[in-house]
């Protein structure tokens, strides 16, 4: 095929987003990451928190030629699929008519008896949207690992998997297919599992890795099986065909399903599909994966839960939402099961994460429950139908994340090297962030903290770390416990102030930040069923304004405990990012995103909200506008109503304020008390502490019992016991009743003739020859006569002849 | 075509034989690594050309040669391939010249090793190429014989018990195999599966002389020639509860023998099914049975042991602390996929040669459950011979199998880990890999045949995520075990050479798999009319 042909051709472009980024995983992989051994004892590079020392060992480092190169190699790759993307929704732009007519292209993928299966990319609306945000989001989270993973000696891996990760991602948006689809939102989770636990010695990332991988697993083979069972009704996964087909989706609406009854076939496939989504963007009741995750470096925890993964799984809810919506139509006040299953799930979800962020003091965990319940906010969104606001909230919700997570990320590593500091008296303050981890000095220093970490897990008891040293250390410092923060405003002003732009939109903060409109946008749509008395919106319209006002005080609380008042510890006081190449790629992409954290917004402003409407939205709602055309029946606009608007300015200001009045004007000393300990009572704020003791649940209703069940009942019990018993009992019978024929024989022969027994010794003498008890001569035996018995047998076939 | 004088379906046979003679002449330990790695790569090729010079579009079996061998028997040297065939035979010519390659760590009495797999070769192409009864049996058996032995005597502190249960166990099958064959052969007076096959004219179709056969009745002659079929294939391929013997062989088996095992021996019980007892039996399968009062087909049976394997595997898998052993219950995990789809194939070849008509719906489904298990029997050869290739790697450099006595092995092992981690990933069926085109089309194929079964089977499909990461965990993450401190564990270039092929066929057939799926929905199709 001409390939320049092919190019030529608009529809075949967006081929291309993928293709970077996949090859430099490619690239990286097998060609740039090339380590050398390093003694561990010398240069410090396996001497953090994330890595044991491994005294007397030689590890892997990544060569310094192959750190610059996987930087450049995956920079290449992710750019590239950011300036195809640009060109895609160019051309997309110019498509007369477009939603109607997009751009698409596909291919035979397989056979299947007569028909086949095509594969292939579709650019729609939707798609527009997300190839706007994902590979912008990207190239940023790559940028900051440049600095962030610097010193990591694996870093040469960690950027072929986060390309492999985005390439996945861009996979999943240009698909046209659901069967594409899930083949980008596996592999991003095989991502994520390599990512979450990139640290893999931490007994923490491993098994947080596991968790996430096997928590989403449950989900996934259910939505298979939604896959499979729509592509056996209707023949085919393609978006265009199946939910841009209003007949397509009359016919699953009004098919029975199959086993349950009830139920109709487009209820039941959405319901598979929504479970997966569960899984995927961390919903209750499989929220539990999430939070653990964060054990990972930070640039992967804004890809996963901010910008990508996370996001996919409502990509996904919105790609399919005309199949759930399918039978019912929810601004009439008629739900299908699957639509009141996400109203239910998502608005629970949002507000049991809320309260859970708001006794936590991981500066990445508040963020990580915090996430989750902005997910809930979408899910609920598409359960009343409010397909456009959902989608805005995504958008907005994946750049100040993606933000907030890349801040607390510098947050961390400041704290990081603060710790250096203070753990280094002879601490030069020229010294530059990067000379600091290289001190040999200070390396040793340390590894006496990190065999802390791994010793007590150590199964095999070389505990040869030198406890001796570290023991003045105790407890160990947590560079990512807010806690231990405070006051870091004074050293990390721009962390600090765009940290604040992104906890602003995420608390809502009016008229001015991205969050605001989004979250806006969904309670009016809720409002809008309020006021005509239909059930599910009233849920979700009260449980989604307490959260927004949680989520508001929450993220003050967090902003108050990280930057403001004085430092409450030692580390905390020299927290820096220090200066140089690292301090600025890890500072450039937060000043990128707190941009459009704030003006991200404005693409969907209600026209008629008062003064924004006209400035913004003169001609009607941008962003409806141009997002509905992907959907094959517009969804009806709703009204602009007061009480929601309001609403949105009470909770989201009452709950700034609240969070101001109690950490910012009042900012927690050293050791002193949360006071929400106090105004909540030391069991409910506890209960929030241990998440609801969700994970200890979990271990005692699924983990255990699967692990005891397949230890003792798979394998010993069935295996070992009933079908091996059976036959080892019938192999002794057998030898059992042999053994009782010989002796019935040796007594029969006794009463023959001497002369028999003579014959029958003397050919046993023989036997015996023949019996050397070597196994190999029996072997050569028994192959030659194999052997000889097939060219006995191939010639007499004539087959030597017979050959044509 | 013809090869040195012989045809080439027959060269693929016989060629492995000879040369598996000239080894054992071979008292160089150099000499013969070389002369089995170069005929095996040469056999390797002939099966390669075999397979690409297949013309899916031409009906029925291709490169057909028929000699006269037991006239009076009925039997003959009857060879030919079809698209599931041709499929089979690449994977045994491709996986043997690689098996070869990993045995060069064996150094005792080498050159009887390698004669011995290429002696295997001769008895799995034999399966796969003979369209006679008779003979299917006799190469069926034959395979048995060399593997014995190399479990015997190579294998790992169990192998006497393993290799006299592995035996015994096959022979316990074939037993009743070889009284079905004579049943069949007797009363249809031919070996020759070709016309044995056809519903309306050949074996399905029999009567006997007023409805009896040696004086009893056929139906009664009918259900025991299936049932020994049945009953061999089942602890061949293996299904559910007869696969006991596979985890001791496996675990026993040296890394060559493991991978030859997974890889091409399960799949002469799977293909047996499907040459054999599906088209010989269809009054069987879909006829009514009544157990107990149940209403109930043979087919459904048979789905449900699929359902058991693949549920009990994934969970037996994930008990296991031997790394061997976890991946042997990974097998009976995956093949009972196979199994799955095999029994949607059966119930619907028989429902439609039963009542002459086909449901359009239904023989879809049929087709993409048929085409499923077919692609996973290849899919699974690669990935199940990539993972025993890398447990025998690891042990032949810790001599443990114990994955507790493991631990952060990635740490000195970079490669060997992502290796380790890609055909891992291959085995859980990730989606962009081999095996989850197949788990797919099984899956799609039997959602509407057997709904209910189709949904447990999940319950396997999320173990074999647990044990796969299980596998991971202990083998590659968590604190390096400093015990390993001054071992080399990295893998060897070999090795790396060996398994190199797998990852790029498995990633070929994940990202495109129409290079062989073609070729097997061509036939598929055809067994069903479509």
């Amino acid at each position: 095929m001409d390939l320049g042909q092919f190019l030529s051709d608009a529809n075949n472009l967006a081929w291309l987003i993928p293709v970077g980024p996949l090859l430099a995983f490619l690239v990286i992989t097998l060609i740039t990451n090339k380590a050398t051994l390093v003694s561990a004892d010398e240069g410090g590079h396996y001497a953090d928190h994330n890595h044991p020392a491994y005294p007397g060992l030689k590890v892997p480092v990544v060569a310094d030629w192959s750190r610059v190169a996987s930087i450049v190699v995956g920079m290449s790759g992710v750019i590239a699929a950011w300036l195809i993307s640009i060109a895609v929704v160019t051309n997309a732009a110019g498509v007369a008519d477009f939603g109607k007519y997009v751009l698409e292209s596909s291919v035979r993928w397989m056979d299947t008896g007569a028909g086949g299966f095509s594969m292939g990319v579709l650019v729609d609306p939707a798609t527009v949207a997300m190839l706007i945000m994902v590979p912008l989001a990207c190239t940023l989270i790559f940028i900051y690992s440049i600095g962030y993973m610097a010193h990591d000696p694996r870093q040469a891996r960690f950027f072929s998997l986060i390309a492999l990760f985005s390439g996945a991602m861009l996979t999943l948006v240009v698909a046209d297919n659901l069967l594409l689809l899930f083949v980008g939102w596996e592999i991003m989770g095989l991502c994520s599992f390599m990512l979450i636990g990139f640290w893999f010695e931490k007994p923490s990332a491993y098994k947080a890795a596991v968790k996430a991988f096997t928590t989403t697993r449950v989900a996934d083979v259910i939505m298979l099986l939604g896959i499979a069972y729509l592509y056996a009704v209707t023949g085919t996964l393609s978006f265009r065909e199946i939910v841009y087909n209003v007949e397509v989706l009359e016919g699953l609406a009004e098919l029975p399903a199959i086993i349950i009854p009830g139920l109709s076939a487009a209820g039941l496939i959405g319901i598979c599909l929504i479970i997966g989504t569960i899984g995927k963007s961390a919903q209750f009741p499989l929220h539990v994966w999430l939070p653990d995750a964060m054990e990972g470096p930070t640039p992967v925890s804004a890809m996963i839960h901010a910008a990508a993964m996370v996001s996919a799984g409502i990509f996904a809810l919105l790609r399919m939402f005309p199949l759930f919506e399918a039978g019912g139509h929810p601004h009439d006040g008629v739900y299908t099961p699957p639509l009141l299953l996400m109203a239910i799930a998502g608005s629970l979800t949002a507000i049991f994460a809320a309260t859970i962020a708001l006794a936590q003091n991981d500066v990445k965990k508040v963020l990580a429950y915090s996430t989750i319940s902005q997910l809930g906010f979408m899910v609920a969104a598409l359960g009343i139908g409010a397909f456009v606001a959902a989608f805005f909230h995504l958008l907005t919700h994946a750049f100040f994340k993606a933000l907030l997570f890349m801040a607390s990320g510098s947050v961390i590593h400041g704290m990081e090297h603060g710790e250096h500091h203070v753990h280094h008296h002879a601490h030069d303050d020229e010294d530059e962030h990067d000379h600091a981890h290289e001190t040999p000095l200070l390396a040793a220093e340390s590894h006496g903290h990190d065999a802390h970490d791994t010793a007590s897990h150590d199964a095999h008891g070389h505990d040869a770390h030198g406890h001796g040293e570290h023991t003045a250390h105790a407890p160990h410092f947590d560079p990512q416990d807010m806690m231990n923060m405070g006051g870091l405003r004074k050293t990390m002003p721009v962390t600090f102030i765009t940290f604040l732009i992104g906890g602003l939109s995420l608390a809502g903060f009016p008229l001015v930040t991205a969050g605001f409109w989004s979250k806006d946008e969904i309670l009016l749509d809720a409002w809008y069923g309020v006021t005509n008395g239909y059930g599910p919106h009233a849920l979700v319209f009260v449980l989604l304004a307490i959260s927004a006002f949680l989520t508001a005080f929450y993220t003050m609380r967090q902003i108050g405990l990280t930057f403001m008042g004085e430092a409450r510890t030692e580390e905390a006081k020299h927290a820096n990012l220090g200066r140089g190449v690292v301090a600025f790629t890890m500072t450039l992409p937060l000043v990128v995103l707190a941009f459009f954290a704030i003006f991200a917004g404005f693409v969907g402003v209600h026209p008629d909200f008062p003064i924004f409407g006209s400035i913004f939205s003169p001609n009607g709602n941008p962003f409806f506008d141009f997002i509905t055309t992907s959907l094959a029946v517009k969804p009806e606009k709703v009204g602009f109503y007061w009480v929601p608007v309001l609403t949105s300015f009470a909770v989201g200001l009452g709950g700034i304020g609240l969070g101001y009045l109690m950490y910012w004007r009042k900012p927690l000393v050293a050791g002193q008390e949360d006071p929400l300990v106090k105004i909540l009572g030391t069991t409910l704020h506890t209960t929030l502490k241990n998440k609801y003791y969700f994970d200890e649940l979990y271990t005692i209703i699924f983990i255990l019992p699967a692990q005891w069940f397949s230890k003792n009942v798979a394998y010993e019990f069935l295996d070992k016991g009933v079908i091996d018993g059976t036959l080892h009992f019938t192999g002794r019978l057998f030898t059992w009743i042999g053994d009782f024929i010989k002796v019935m024989n040796a007594w029969l022969i006794d009463g023959f003739g001497d002369g028999l027994s003579e014959m029958i010794g003397r050919a046993g003498i023989w036997f015996r020859r023949m019996q050397s008890g070597s196994v190999q001569q029996y072997l050569l035996i028994v192959a030659l006569a194999a052997i000889v018995i097939v060219i006995v047998f191939a010639l007499s076939t004539g087959v030597l002849q017979a050959a044509p | 075509m013809n090869i040195i004088g012989i045809d080439i379906l027959s060269f693929l046979v016989v060629a492995p034989a000879l040369v598996a003679l000239a080894l054992l002449f071979v008292p160089n330990k150099w000499v013969a690594r070389v002369v089995a790695l170069v005929g095996a790569a040469f056999i390797g090729g002939v099966a390669a050309a075999v397979f690409f010079g297949y013309n899916s579009a031409t009906p029925g079996f291709q490169l057909v040669i028929q000699v006269p061998w037991f006239t009076l028997l009925g039997s003959s040297w009857h060879v030919g391939i079809d698209g599931v065939s041709a499929a089979m035979i690449l994977l045994t010519g491709l996986l043997t010249p690689l098996a070869v390659l990993v045995s060069w760590e064996i150094d005792d009495r080498a050159n009887t090793h390698l004669a011995l797999i290429l002696f295997f070769e001769t008895g799995l192409m034999g399966v796969f190429v003979v369209l006679d009864l008779m003979q299917f049996f006799l190469f069926y058996e034959l395979s048995l014989v060399p593997m014995y032995f190399i479990i015997n005597q190579w294998g790992g502190p169990n192998r006497k018990y393993a290799s006299t249960k592995f035996f015994i166990y096959s022979l316990g099958g074939s037993l009743g195999m070889l009284l079905a064959t004579q049943l069949i052969g007797g009363s249809a007076g031919t070996f020759d599966m070709t016309v044995l096959a056809n519903p309306t004219t050949g074996w399905p179709a029999f009567t006997g002389a007023e409805g009896t056969f040696l004086g009893i009745p056929v139906g009664t002659v009918k259900s025991l020639a299936f049932l020994g079929f049945f009953v061999a294939f089942c602890i061949k391929v293996p299904v559910w509860p007869f696969h006991t013997w596979l985890p001791d062989a496996h675990s026993e088996a040296p890394t060559a023998g493991s991978m030859l095992l997974a890889g091409v021996m399960l799949k002469l019980g799977a293909y047996g099914f499907l040459r054999i007892v599906i088209p010989f039996f269809p009054d069987i399968w879909a006829g009514p049975l009544n157990i107990l009062g149940i209403e109930t087909t043979w087919a459904q049976i048979f789905a449900l042991l699929a359902l058991m394997g693949v549920v009990f595997g994934a969970f037996a898998a994930f008990g296991q602390t031997d790394i061997k052993r976890l991946v042997a219950y990974s097998s009976v995990n995956h093949m009972g996929f196979v199994a799955m789809g095999l029994a949607v194939a059966a119930l619907v070849y028989g429902r439609t040669v039963l009542e002459g008509t086909v449901d359009p719906q239904l023989n879809e489904s049929a087709i993409m459950a048929t085409n499923g298990a077919v692609l996973q029997m290849f899919n699974h050869g690669l990935s199940s011979a990539g993972m025993f290739l890398l447990a025998g790697a690891i042990y032949h450099k810790t001599h443990t199998r114990d994955m507790t006595q493991y631990g952060g092995l990635w740490v000195k092992a970079p490669i060997y880990g992502g290796v380790f981690i890609f055909m891992s990933m291959a085995s859980l069926g990730l989606p962009g890999l081999n095996g989850f085109v197949s788990e797919f089309l099984v899956v799609r194929g039997s959602w509407m045949v057997f709904t209910v079964m189709t949904a447990i089977a999940m319950i396997g499909l999320l173990f074999t995520g647990s044990y796969i990461l299980k596998g991971i965990r202990a083998v590659l993450q968590g604190p390096f075990n400093m015990h390993w401190k001054d071992y080399d564990l990295e893998i060897t270039g070999r090795e790396l050479i060996a398994v190199a092929p797998l990852m790029v066929l498995i990633l070929i057939t994940g990202v495109a798999p129409n290079w062989i799926l073609s070729v097997i929905n061509a036939t598929v199709t055809r067994i069903f009319g479509g």
